[in-house]
Order: structure tokens, then C-alpha cells, then sequence
């Protein structure tokens, strides 16, 4: 046997996320289908929150440009949001090539959050900077106010990509008990998009549903950072952003690890 | 590196869902879950020594595949124990596998999209291997399974006997001491299953690498193992070599002989006709009731004899006459 190296920790799991990442990068028609697709429901929700403003403009909970920010930017990182399973691991699982993933001499957890990591931030990369691009040059969104205003959105954007992948990894962890991933794709579809701001901008939500969304895991997803750069939230509120999403990482980290961890003790690998 | 392989008892039983048919049959299981249970394995036990070469043979559905998968630590058994070079593969499942070769043949462990060299490189990267000892032996498993022209093709493109090769290579770039290999040449051509049944060999050989493979081609037990273990209905019913399963079902040895001429089998005592083609005559004989020597003297006697051979009944015979005998 070959003497392992342990100095070079994480080595693994940087090649796993390359590899996918890499992969992910090679879908060009996809990266087009989707930047088409996103344009186009930023023009219809930029075009709805409109109507919805010009009737009682004193009313609305945001100035027009940072609704303008928080729509474009969500657009982009439509594909970071953990709304769906990821379609290779819901084949390894029904097809049982998991089985190869247990071969290796790495934990399914982590290789799995490895794969996810690559899936929430390839796809919206690809996607989202040129779209971000025509929204710059042609759309209305405004740079951010300063240098520290775009440092502080990159590094609630880092977070929410670290919190996109946890809670991805977790949802595909629950396949592994399911198998079936339309239940997990229906639910996750509606809670998260609604719950993270992608439909409706989180303030223009009744006061009531806003107090429980302060508190659960999406609104580090998009809502925070995006609000951050439309200037909405002070540049004083990132430490309590940080602070949320790194609670949620750690909380939905730990379900997941243990969630998996029980699975493969009950696993049952069929046929072949 | 010893890898001696201890199992004891091993069980394993699935539920299995039963779901009766139609649309009233799906509602009533959806109210009311019936499970069935199935025992694939009921208490196996055998030990394996280093450098060993193993074949597992048994009809589908006997436990082999399940056996498999508990010595590498993807399925945890419901009872028994089971030691490989002193670890319980399923408490210590990753630090068991980094030592271990794993290869099932119908199922992929090679990154579909990516170039079968970056695939190697992947693996060496997640077994960590020492970057200058990983290439040297990647050099060598990719002249031996004569992989030099697919190093660059994505998975998807490859055949079946070339993707074989590349994932024996990939299971085996970590120099482990133990392979497990799952219905590898399943599917596979004559000319791609010999390469690998000579590739294996030598690896047996040359590296003392300890194998053991299940298998539904009897060819490959013949060419590669001296030991055979039979599973069937979850339960180890032989374990021996080849020469001992055969005695356990049949002493029978066939001579096939071409005619010059006409012969009536009916004068030769102790003999039955296997098949006839022309004048070419297949027939059954025991040993002990008539002896070779004796039999073709008395054949040449009645009709003149072109050619000759006398040999024991094909291994696919003798394992379903073993199965027949077993099922009541």
C-alpha cells in the first residue's frame, strides 16, 4: 500500500469540488438556457414590483434602487439557491453506484458537501456575472455605494454560498432515507424560494411572517446580502449576517453529518 | 500487509416491500405497509489467508453480492462478526477501504465526464498517495491493461471491456493488498475477458495480492482459482477447490470419440449416450464401474476410431447438478 500523505489536509476534498466544478463549468447550454431564463423573470419582477410600488410609492418598505440591487442579484444567483437535489447524486442513490462512493476512503458527508459546494457556485458563476454584466451596463443596478459595501456584500455572498451548500447537502443526505426525490424538490422548491426573498422581497412580507423569517436559515441566502448591497441594511448589520449564517452552516452541517452517518449504517445497496 | 479475512455467522436479512397488484392492491399498501423478509445471508463463515485467490460462485440472488459488500464495509450485517486484517469494516469503514480494491462490474466508480486521467488523478488525490510513487505505478497499471490510448477519452465513450480496464486500474492505483472484484467480467467479450483473467493472475501472483470475486462465469473460477466457495440461499455450501466440487456430484467422465464407421452404443456396458452428432458420439462413463483404457479398447474393438478425448463434464454441469441436488 502506498503510505498516505498526511500533511496536505483537504487535499481530497479540493480535487472533489474541482472535479465537479470543472464539470459544471462545461454545461454551456445549460449556462445559456438558464442566463436567458433569468433575464427574463428579472425584467417581469422588476416590471410587477413596479405596478406594486406606484400605487402608494411612501408605502413601500424599499427604495426603488435597492429593489432594483436585490432583484438583479438574485437573478444571478438564482442557481446558488439550494431549491433542488443534485441530479447526479439522486442517480447514484436510485441507481446504487453509491456503492462506489463508499469505497472511498472519505466520508459520504463530506464528499457529497464537497459535490454540492461545486453545484451551488459553478452554475450562478457562470450565469450570473454576465448577467450581471447587461444589469450593470443596462439595467438600471446601481454599483455598490463604496469599497466597503462591496467587500461587505462578497462576504455575505461567501457566506450564503457555504450556507446554499449545507442546506443542499442536507436535502440530499434526506434522499439516502427517501430515495424518491420528488417530495424533497416539490417542498424545498416553494419553501425556500419564498422563505430566502426570491419571490417577493422579504420586507415587502406581513410584519408577522418577517419575525420567523429573521430566524430561520434562508434569509442568508439572498435576502441579507443583497439588502446589504442595495444599502436597505446598514454596513453595521454584516456582523449579525455572518454571525446567522454561520450559526445555520453549523446547525444544518451537524444534522446532515449525523443524518448520513445513520443512513450508511442502514444503507441497503440493491441488485448486482 | 496481511489481509486475512475472518467471518463468522454472518447474517443479513432485507424487507422486502410487497405491494399486490393493481391500483386497490397500491392503496391497501399504502394504509398498511406488508413486509417480506428475506434472508440473504443466514450465517456464512469462512477464512480467507493473505496472497488466497477466492471464487464465489452461487446462483443470482444467493448472497454473494451481499457477502461482498459486508467485507467492504458498505453493508452492515445483521448478525455475526467479520475481521479484515484486524479491522470490523463497517466500525472503521473508511480507514478499511483506503487499504482495500473494490470493483463492481456493473457499476461505474470512474467520473462519468471527466477524462480517464483525471479520474486517476482524482483518485490519487483522494486516497492521498504520494504524488511521485502514484505515477510510477499508474505508468505501471496503465502498460499492463495496455491503457495508453484511452487515458484521454471521458468515461461515457469508453466501451465496456475498456472501461473494465480502466476501473480495475483505478481500483488498484492505491496498492492495495486486497481486491474485491464483483462480476468483473460480466458483459465483457472473450478476447477482454481474457485479458483481465491474465491481468488478475499475475497481479495474484506476482504481488501476492489477495482476491476474492464472485462471479457467474465458471470459466473465470476455473482459469483463476484454485478455491471455490458456493453460496446459495445465504447458507456456504461448499468450500473447496474444483477437483472436490466435482467429486461431490459426480464422478462421470465423457469420452468423445469420431467414427469411421457404425457402432450401437447398447453393446458397451456401463456407458450412456450423451449426444450424437453424425459419427461423432458423446458418452458418459464411471470410472469406477468401467475405466478409460478399458472402454476405448473395447470401442476400438467394435468400430474403427478416428480421433478421441476423454475429459471430466463441463464446470457449468457439475454446478447445476450441485444447485439441483440442493434445492429439495
Amino acid at each position: 500500500m502506498i503510505p498516505r500523505q498526511p500533511a496536505t489536509i483537504g487535499r481530497p476534498e479540493l480535487a472533489l469540488f474541482l472535479a465537479r466544478f470543472r464539470t459544471l463549468v462545461q454545461y454551456r447550454a445549460a449556462a445559456a438556457a438558464g442566463f436567458v431564463t433569468q433575464l427574463f423573470w428579472g425584467v417581469i419582477r422588476l416590471a410587477i414590483l413596479a405596478a406594486f410600488i406606484d400605487g402608494a410609492p411612501a408605502a413601500s418598505p424599499m427604495t426603488p434602487s435597492a429593489i432594483i440591487a436585490y432583484v438583479w442579484l438574485s437573478q444571478a444567483c438564482f442557481a446558488m439557491l439550494p431549491w433542488n437535489l443534485d441530479p447526479e447524486i439522486l442517480a447514484l442513490v436510485r441507481s446504487g453506484n453509491v456503492a462506489g462512493e463508499l469505497v472511498r476512503p472519505l466520508g459520504l458527508y463530506r464528499q457529497w458537501f464537497c459535490r454540492c459546494l461545486a453545484a451551488r457556485t459553478a452554475p450562478p458563476l457562470l450565469r450570473g456575472i454576465p448577467l450581471l454584466a447587461i444589469a450593470w451596463t443596462a439595467g438600471d443596478l446601481p454599483l455598490p455605494a463604496g469599497v466597503a459595501t462591496a467587500a461587505a456584500w462578497l462576504a455575505a455572498l461567501a457566506g450564503a454560498a457555504l450556507l446554499c451548500a449545507t442546506f443542499a447537502t442536507l436535502m440530499n443526505v434526506c434522499l439516502l432515507f427517501t430515495l424518491s426525490g420528488d417530495g424533497i424538490n416539490g417542498l424545498m422548491a416553494a419553501v425556500v424560494t419564498l422563505g430566502s426573498g426570491l419571490i417577493l422581497p422579504l420586507p415587502f412580507l406581513p410584519d408577522g411572517w418577517q419575525r420567523v423569517l429573521e430566524i430561520l436559515p434562508f434569509r442568508g441566502m439572498v435576502d441579507a446580502p443583497f439588502r446589504l448591497y442595495g444599502g436597505d441594511l446598514p454596513l453595521t448589520a454584516l456582523g449579525s449576517i455572518l454571525a446567522h449564517q454561520a450559526a445555520w452552516i453549523l446547525i444544518l452541517g451537524a444534522a446532515g453529518w449525523w443524518l448520513c452517518r445513520a443512513a450508511e449504517r442502514r444503507m441497503t445497496v440493491q441488485g448486482g | 500487509m496481511t489481509c486475512a479475512i475472518r467471518a463468522e455467522e454472518l447474517r443479513k436479512t432485507f424487507r422486502v416491500r410487497e405491494t399486490a397488484s393493481g391500483l386497490g392492491g397500491t392503496l391497501r399498501s399504502l394504509l398498511r405497509p406488508r413486509y417480506r423478509e428475506v434472508h440473504a445471508l443466514a450465517g456464512v463463515s469462512f477464512a480467507l489467508e493473505p496472497g488466497e485467490m477466492v471464487g464465489f460462485i452461487g446462483p443470482n440472488g444467493a448472497g454473494k453480492s451481499t457477502t461482498i459488500k459486508i467485507l467492504s464495509g458498505i453493508l452492515v450485517p445483521d448478525g455475526g462478526t467479520c475481521t479484515v486484517g484486524g479491522l470490523v469494516p463497517w466500525e472503521r469503514r473508511v480507514e478499511h477501504v483506503a487499504r482495500l480494491g473494490v470493483v463492481f462490474g456493473q457499476r461505474t466508480q470512474l467520473w462519468w465526464d471527466l477524462p480517464v486521467t483525471e479520474s486517476f488523478d482524482l483518485l490519487a488525490d483522494i486516497y492521498r498517495l504520494d504524488r511521485a510513487r502514484a505515477a510510477r505505478r499508474r505508468q505501471e497499471l496503465v502498460g499492463r491493461l495496455d491503457l495508453g490510448p484511452l487515458l484521454d477519452v471521458p468515461v461515457r465513450q469508453l466501451s465496456l471491456g475498456q472501461r473494465m480496464r480502466c476501473e480495475l486500474a483505478a481500483a488498484l492505483l492505491h496498492e492495495p493488498g486486497l481486491l474485491f472484484l464483483d462480476e468483473p467480467t460480466i458483459g465483457l467479450d472473450a478476447p477482454a475477458k481474457l485479458a483481465i483473467r491474465e491481468f488478475l493472475r499475475s497481479l495474484n501472483r506476482e504481488q501476492g495480492v489477495t482476491v476474492i470475486l464472485t462471479t457467474h462465469d465458471l470459466d473465470d473460477v476455473e482459469a483463476l482459482c484454485r478455491r471455490l466457495v458456493v453460496i446459495h440461499h445465504g447458507r456456504l455450501l461448499f468450500d473447496g477447490d474444483l477437483d472436490g466440487l466435482r467429486a461431490r456430484v459426480t464422478s462421470e467422465r465423457r469420452l468423445t470419440v469420431d467414427l469411421d464407421g457404425d457402432l450401437d452404443p447398447a453393446r458397451l456396458p456401463g456407458v450412456t449416450v450423451v449426444a450424437r452428432e453424425g459419427r461423432r458420439l458423446v458418452l458418459a462413463f464411471d470410472p469406477a464401474t468401467v475405466s478409460a483404457p478399458e472402454l476405448i479398447a473395447r470401442l476400438a474393438a467394435l468400430a474403427p476410431v478416428r480421433d478421441l478425448t476423454v475429459e471430466a463434464p463441463p464446470i457449468e454441469e457439475i454446478v447445476a447438478g450441485f444447485y439441483r441436488g440442493l434445492d429439495p
